[in-house]
């Protein structure tokens, strides 16, 4: 449970595990044969070019998308196998943002927080209130945002108020779905600062779609690689950057990386 | 009862100690919340109490909730002045429970207030008008805006969207012929049953066929068609333009230099002005025919009598009256579906909220329009 954020994860428990996993749209077959695992406590980068599928595997781990073939097992338990109340058990174990926030617009930015606790929680209004404030302050916003509604909020609030409505109930994993994307680099490096700091205080497991070079350079202790249609690679940055994998040479150390002179 | 293992309390002289135990997480928040309540709000009689120790050592897991809980705790024995300290905590919940004091520090300040109720109830009645005279002024604006457009294309025929509005004209026009005969032919039969069977008790069956001309040619076909145009296709219209505008692209058009009035509006208002005319005539024909048959078959009045009684009574007048009316009940039907789709803010609500209004206000005002032409007809005696 603790957030330990070191890198030597790899004889840890993995509380994600999919199995030859295969995901196709009519005969296009978009991830072939997929292995992967998440190990409790670390935070992940899964990058993969535009279109090769990464929130693919994300939608479909959270089943929001059907697999073909293969295994899903989360907390241990495989996915396919179990009913709807124990399912409905293990979504509220994690939390999920969306790349665009999805924030519920009819609601105010409170009520959004508090919608998925409201709906799971038998609490007092008085609690339910302070729980989301506490929330939104945890996620570095000010309490009087919690009366705006999501068309008035920018770009970078919207995404802290979904990380908020995402770690509303407390969950044991999170999945981020490019969650500095569309944000300046002042503020991306904010966010990432916020993560790796909620991480480490709630001991999350995350689980993160990105394009982002500084942050799988920040934040991330291990890195999955997605290309042609499987997992090509999976370890600590400096594994990534030693690789001889063209795409991985041209993604770690091609113009725009960072990384390119060490 | 599980709730009792989560929180205990033991006195002894100035010194209370609190122990709690278990899982103090969101599933037993619920659980743990009275108890909190009850250790802080219903011992105000035990004064004497200086110190508290809150021993956390047999609580296994804790998390947002259970910390905020806690802090709660903490604070309201420290605002009644009694040193209190948390004892036993497990070390990786230390910074949980830093982060979640930073919280809830200021009370957010209610952005409604509570003030005197009439002055409240006279505030919203001047919100109202003030909005009724908006709606009237954006309608103006509108009109303006669509003439302006229009003036221009009229002088540049090459910048008229034909395609657009040939476009709109099948979709409010050809593909609602079906379900406007079907509705006009419907009412006809009825106000032809009615009349007959209430006519018929004094001898007047004839006059059925009076009722039925200058009702439907004047009024019925014209109203029905409206409202049903405004529930069909105006709400359409705002709720198209209403998206575009959720998603920027009417500032689009703006930006690369288009007219969004002449681009968008323009051709909506048009295809309404050419299908509603066209829809009128289409539909009195079917409530004639609708009235005709069941004055046939219910009321034995024959199809030569009812054409030859029909022309005597109707002359050109009665169906000019009704056909005038059209394009006028298009107008605004297509300005007030058009303005209000404009209003659409960013939510989806807002979208809901305008499409509502936009059918109840052109519909509202296809019928004072109505009344309007009915005393301007009866004044030139029509």
């Amino acid at each position: 449970m603790a957030g330990n954020g070191g890198a030597g994860t790899s004889n840890q428990e993995a509380v994600i595990r999919v199995r030859d996993l295969v995901v196709a749209f009519g005969s296009t077959v978009i991830l072939d044969h997929i292995a992967l695992d998440v190990y409790r406590g670390e935070v992940l980068g899964f990058v993969g070019g535009s279109g090769a599928g990464k929130s693919v595997l994300m939608r479909t781990i959270i089943g929001l998308l059907p697999k073909h073939e293969g295994r899903i097992e989360v907390f241990n338990s495989d996915l396919s196998a179990i009913t709807e109340r124990e399912r409905q058990a293990i979504e509220r174990r994690w939390g999920v943002l969306f790349q665009q926030g999805a924030l519920f617009s009819s609601l105010t930015v409170r009520q959004n927080v508090q919608f998925p606790i409201r709906e799971s929680l038998d609490i007092s209004d008085r609690l339910l209130d302070e729980i989301a404030y506490a929330k939104l302050e945890m996620v570095g916003l000010p309490p009087d945002v919690g009366d705006k509604l999501p068309s008035e909020l920018s770009g970078g609030m919207t995404k802290r108020v979904a990380l908020a409505r995402a770690l509303a109930l407390d969950p044991e994993i999170v999945f981020l779905d490019e969650p500095t994307s569309g944000l300046d680099p002042i503020g991306a490096g904010d966010f990432d600062d916020l993560i790796r700091t909620l991480q480490q205080t709630l001991g999350l497991t995350v689980f993160m779609v990105t394009h982002d070079l500084d942050s799988l350079h920040q934040i991330c202790d291990r890195i999955a690689v997605l290309a042609d249609r499987k997992v090509i690679a999976a370890g600590p940055l400096s594994a990534m950057l030693a690789s001889e994998h063209p795409w991985m040479k041209a993604y770690f150390r091609g113009k725009r990386s960072r990384f390119a002179g060490l | 009862m599980r709730g009792e293992l989560l929180l205990r309390s033991t006195e002894s002289g100035e010194h209370l100690r609190l122990a709690g135990a278990g899982a103090w997480t969101a599933e037993n928040a619920g659980a743990l919340e009275p108890l909190i309540g009850a250790e802080t709000r219903g011992r105000r009689r035990r004064r004497a109490i200086k110190t508290v120790s809150i021993d956390m050592a047999r609580v296994e897991k804790l998390d947002t909730f259970g910390a905020w809980l806690l802090e709660r705790l903490s604070r309201s024995w420290k605002a009644r002045g009694c040193a209190t300290q948390i004892v036993g905590l497990n070390e990786r919940y230390s910074g949980l429970l830093d982060e979640v004091r930073q919280t809830n520090r200021a009370t957010p300040v209610d952005p409604h207030g509570h003030g005197n109720s009439v002055i409240d109830t006279l505030r919203l009645i001047g919100v109202s008008v003030a909005e009724v005279w908006h709606d009237i002024v954006g309608v103006a604006d509108m009109l303006g805006a669509v003439a302006v457009a229009l003036a221009r294309v009229i002088t540049r025929p090459h910048t008229f969207r034909l395609t657009s509005t040939v476009h709109h004209l099948t979709r409010v026009g050809w593909n609602a012929v079906p379900i406007v005969l079907l509705i006009t032919f419907l009412i006809g039969c009825i106000i032809s049953q009615q009349g007959i069977f209430h006519f018929s008790k004094f001898g007047a069956d004839i006059f059925v066929v009076d009722m039925i001309g200058i009702l439907v040619l004047r009024e019925i076909g014209v109203l029905i068609v409206s409202i049903m145009v405004a529930g069909r296709s105006g709400s359409a219209y705002t709720a198209e333009l209403g998206a575009m505008k959720m998603r920027e692209e009417i500032d689009a058009l703006r930006t690369m230099g288009f007219d969004p009035v002449e681009v968008l509006i323009l051709p909506r208002i048009i295809a309404l002005l050419i299908a509603v005319p066209i829809l009128t005539f289409l539909g009195s024909m079917a409530a004639l025919y609708g009235g005709g048959l069941v004055a046939w078959l219910y009321g034995g009045i024959d199809p030569d009598i009812f054409l030859s009684r029909l022309k005597e009574t109707i002359t050109l007048d009665t169906f000019q009256v009704g056909m005038i009316k059209a394009p006028f009940m298009a107008l605004v039907i297509g300005l007030v579906a058009c303005v209000e789709g404009l209003q659409v803010k960013g939510s989806s609500e807002s979208l809901g909220r305008q499409t509502t209004s936009s059918v109840v206000k052109s519909i509202f005002l296809v019928i004072v329009l109505d009344g309007a032409f009915a005393m301007f007809f009866a004044a030139i005696e029509k």
